[in-house]
């Protein structure tokens, strides 16, 4: 991308929205958090759009970007799978179910697979612990899962 | 990161006011906003320092406070405090080295050894490792600590210099240095927690960001996290390679090498420095002064010819190499602005593998043209496409006066002892205006000697332009030149450059002529000098070093130097002319703005 210009819709939009905003860095956070919305993670492209729109060094963006965890500077899957790893969840043994996961998607724990389609994370508690363990897919919420429902869970998403 | 950088302007109005500190028992006055480190050390106490330094003459200090290594008790409060970033308040009762204070700094070492590789011995910082003094000050015998280690990570992408964050203790310096004094921003703190590192935007390796290499970093870095790419085995391969290898030294190495040897700054070794570039073996030892001579040729009568001819003003200087790259990241849109020349030991290894080789009787390909720089960028210079001529560089090779001062010592040289031996013929000849190249301000000095008398016909009687010498960072003058008046900018540290450039393009000021250096003072503070930590007492006693062997010169203007007058009579023709255009001119490359 040349400096400032694109064909890109969601980097048009960024950049509609930043020429809204003070130009200091004051407006970096929520700069940052609605490029994400808007792409989905914060792309190598947007980092340099938010830095030069609002007169921050890129470095220093970058910086920031890495220090949070809610960033990501990754896109992820089509299909986004978090198990949940609370205390309720774990007793009843989401660990295993995670191990499940990743053997049969064939992928890291805390990634994105290469084709995009999955990725598989862990949380902290989902707020149903009565119906533990829980697998969260996108929206779909999945309760009382056990080892052996993981192979049916992912039959529901393989397109 | 403003937080971490505060102005050293003293508070003028409350002066009047008078605080009383103890220190180790000594009731002391200070100033209020006096830092405790200030206080003990104008009273004579010392307290040892890691992260800290303190660039007075450029108004920044590095505060971050984050090694802990200087902390003090205040037995009042019965709290330690780091002493660098703690103003003193009244009746504070300091102790600098009791026993707690003591046994606080050795753990607190050893908490940053334990995550430190244990190298030192084949280190490339080794003797000038400011970790390595302290824990020798400190008296350290033991790292009981042994906890998890950051993994070695080098990055060798670039020409010039090498980092290795394994080696890092997060001071910091090198971070102040880049984005608060020159502006640059390459680094910055990237993760968290344990796995926080001094990394570049998206971590990239360094020769795909917009660092400039100017190597400012690598002179304040206290450990080992920053080098430059040695290559002192290359010059030894090609001094025996059966090549016919000639060296050029440029007009800031010689005030600084004796420095390496224990010799006082400001110390000017020339001819002790050929000495031992003849030991070595070169076949020939030219002095890059005399191509500065030839570049102000160049470069003054390109200034007049825009002058005369209506075209584009300022000009600005084109010898630093990291100004360069600089402006093709930041004003890509104003390339036609810098003078076309190339830098000076670029115009003399176009020189020697042309003109010298023909009267050599030598092909190009088989001689080897090293430069002692007192620079890092002009590594990566030297490799650009731009100045080479049908695949072949005009310089091969370019070393650092530290890497000059290390195969010196590799051959067991006492440089201090040396007899003289005058540079060789005929590219051994300069005068007093290119020796002045060195420092800030001088390279326009330089011009405006020739200038003025192209311009004018007549004799410049007094060839001294005092304004536009010193430290400071942003210098002007006007010259009165046929009854008009020429502005002269000199802006040293890419910061005061970068303002400078904006106020042009702003058009709140005009100048003729800009003369840029990357490093704060100019070569003489280049970031591959003996290192300066930081200390702006050693940068002025190379610059009055350099203004001395100025004064000196029977011949002080470029054009009255005979050798670089036959050069053009016998083979370059007119100065700016077509021939030296092909030869000694450049282009410039757009780069992206980070």
């Amino acid at each position: 991308m040349p400096d400032g210009r694109t064909d890109n819709p969601q980097l048009i939009a960024l950049q509609t929205y930043l020429n809204g905003l003070d130009k200091d860095e004051g407006s970096l956070i929520v700069a940052l958090q609605r490029a994400q919305e808007l792409i989905g993670y914060l792309s190598e492209d947007a980092i340099f759009m938010v830095g030069q729109t609002l007169n921050i060094p890129v470095s220093k963006v970058y910086g920031v970007v890495t220090f949070y965890s809610f960033f990501r500077t990754r896109p992820r899957g089509k299909y986004d799978i978090k198990v949940c790893l609370g205390t309720a969840c774990f007793v009843r043994k989401s660990p295993a179910i995670l191990n499940e996961l990743a053997t049969l998607l064939q992928m890291e724990v805390g990634t994105t697979r290469e084709d995009l389609k999955y990725s598989l994370n862990t949380v902290r508690c989902l707020g149903a612990c009565g119906s533990a363990p829980i697998v969260q897919v996108n929206d779909d919420l999945y309760a009382n899962v056990q080892v052996s429902d993981v192979a049916g869970i992912i039959r529901r998403y393989l397109d | 990161m403003s937080e971490a950088v505060k102005s050293q302007t003293a508070p003028v109005a409350e002066a009047a006011e008078t605080l009383t500190v103890t220190i180790n028992g000594q009731a002391v006055k200070a100033r209020p906003g006096q830092t405790i480190l200030e206080v003990a050390k104008e009273n004579g106490y010392h307290i040892p320092t890691l992260c800290h330094f303190d660039l007075a003459n450029l108004r920044y200090v590095n505060e971050v406070a984050s090694c802990r290594i200087c902390m003090v008790e205040d037995r009042k409060r019965g709290r330690l405090y780091p002493a660098c970033a703690t103003p003193v308040s009244d009746g504070m009762d300091i102790q600098t080295n009791s026993l707690r204070v003591i046994r606080n700094r050795r753990n607190v070492l050893e908490l940053i050894l334990s995550d430190h590789p244990f190298d030192c011995l084949v280190c490339w910082k080794n003797g000038d490792c400011e970790l390595q003094a302290l824990a020798s000050e400190v008296g350290l015998r033991e790292i009981r600590v042994k906890g998890e280690r950051h993994q070695v990570n080098v990055d060798t992408s670039s020409l010039s210099f090498i980092r290795d964050s394994s080696k890092c203790i997060l001071c910091k310096r090198c971070v102040t240095m880049c984005s608060q004094v020159q502006s640059v921003n390459v680094y910055s703190a990237v993760g968290r927690g344990f796995n926080s590192v001094i990394s570049t935007a998206f971590d990239l390796p360094m020769i795909d960001t917009n660092c400039t290499f100017c190597g400012q970093c690598l002179s304040v870095c206290p450990t080992g996290a920053l080098a430059e790419v040695s290559n002192i085995d290359k010059v030894w391969a090609a001094l025996t390679s059966g090549k016919h290898v000639v060296v050029q030294t440029a007009p800031a190495v010689r005030v600084a090498l004796g420095e390496a040897f224990g010799m006082p700054p400001g110390s000017n070794v020339t001819g002790r420095m050929v000495t031992a570039l003849k030991q070595m073996g070169f076949n020939e030892v030219f002095d890059t002064n005399f191509a500065a001579d030839l570049t102000i040729m160049e470069e003054a009568t390109e200034l007049v010819h825009r002058i005369e001819h209506g075209g584009r003003l300022p000009i600005l200087t084109s010898c630093c190499p990291g100004w360069v790259k600089f402006f093709e990241h930041q004003f890509s849109d104003m390339l036609d602005v810098p003078s076309s020349s190339k830098s000076p030991h670029e115009m003399f290894g176009s020189v020697i593998k042309t003109y010298f080789a023909e009267r050599q009787g030598l092909k190009p390909e088989d001689i080897i043209v090293v430069s002692v720089m007192p620079c890092v960028a002009k590594k990566f210079e030297s490799a650009r496409p731009e100045l080479m001529n049908e695949g072949v560089s005009d310089v091969d090779i370019v070393i650092t006066t530290r890497e000059l001062a290390r195969m010196i010592q590799e051959i067991s040289l006492d440089l201090e002892n040396l007899e003289d031996t005058p540079f060789d013929d005929p590219f051994g000849e300069s005068t007093g205006a290119a020796a002045i190249f060195g420092s800030s301000g001088g390279v326009i000095e330089a011009a405006l000697r020739t200038a003025y008398e192209i311009m004018t016909g007549d004799k410049l009687e007094d060839v001294n332009f005092t304004p536009l010498r010193g430290l400071e960072g942003s210098k002007e003058a006007t010259v009165s030149i046929n009854g008009a008046p020429i502005r002269i900018g000199v802006a040293s540290g890419l910061g005061n450059a970068r303002k400078m450039i904006e106020s042009i393009r702003s058009g709140e000021q005009v100048y003729h002529a800009i003369e840029i250096m990357a490093c704060p003072g100019g070569c003489i503070a280049g970031g591959g000098q003996p290192y300066h930590f930081g200390n702006m007492e050693l940068i002025k006693k190379r610059m009055e070093a350099i203004y001395a062997i100025d004064d000196n010169a029977e011949v002080r203007k470029s054009h009255e130097n005979t050798a670089v007058q036959r050069l053009y009579r016998e083979y370059l023709g007119e100065p700016y002319g077509q021939k030296a255009k092909e030869l000694l001119h450049t282009t410039y490359t757009p780069r992206r703005k980070f």
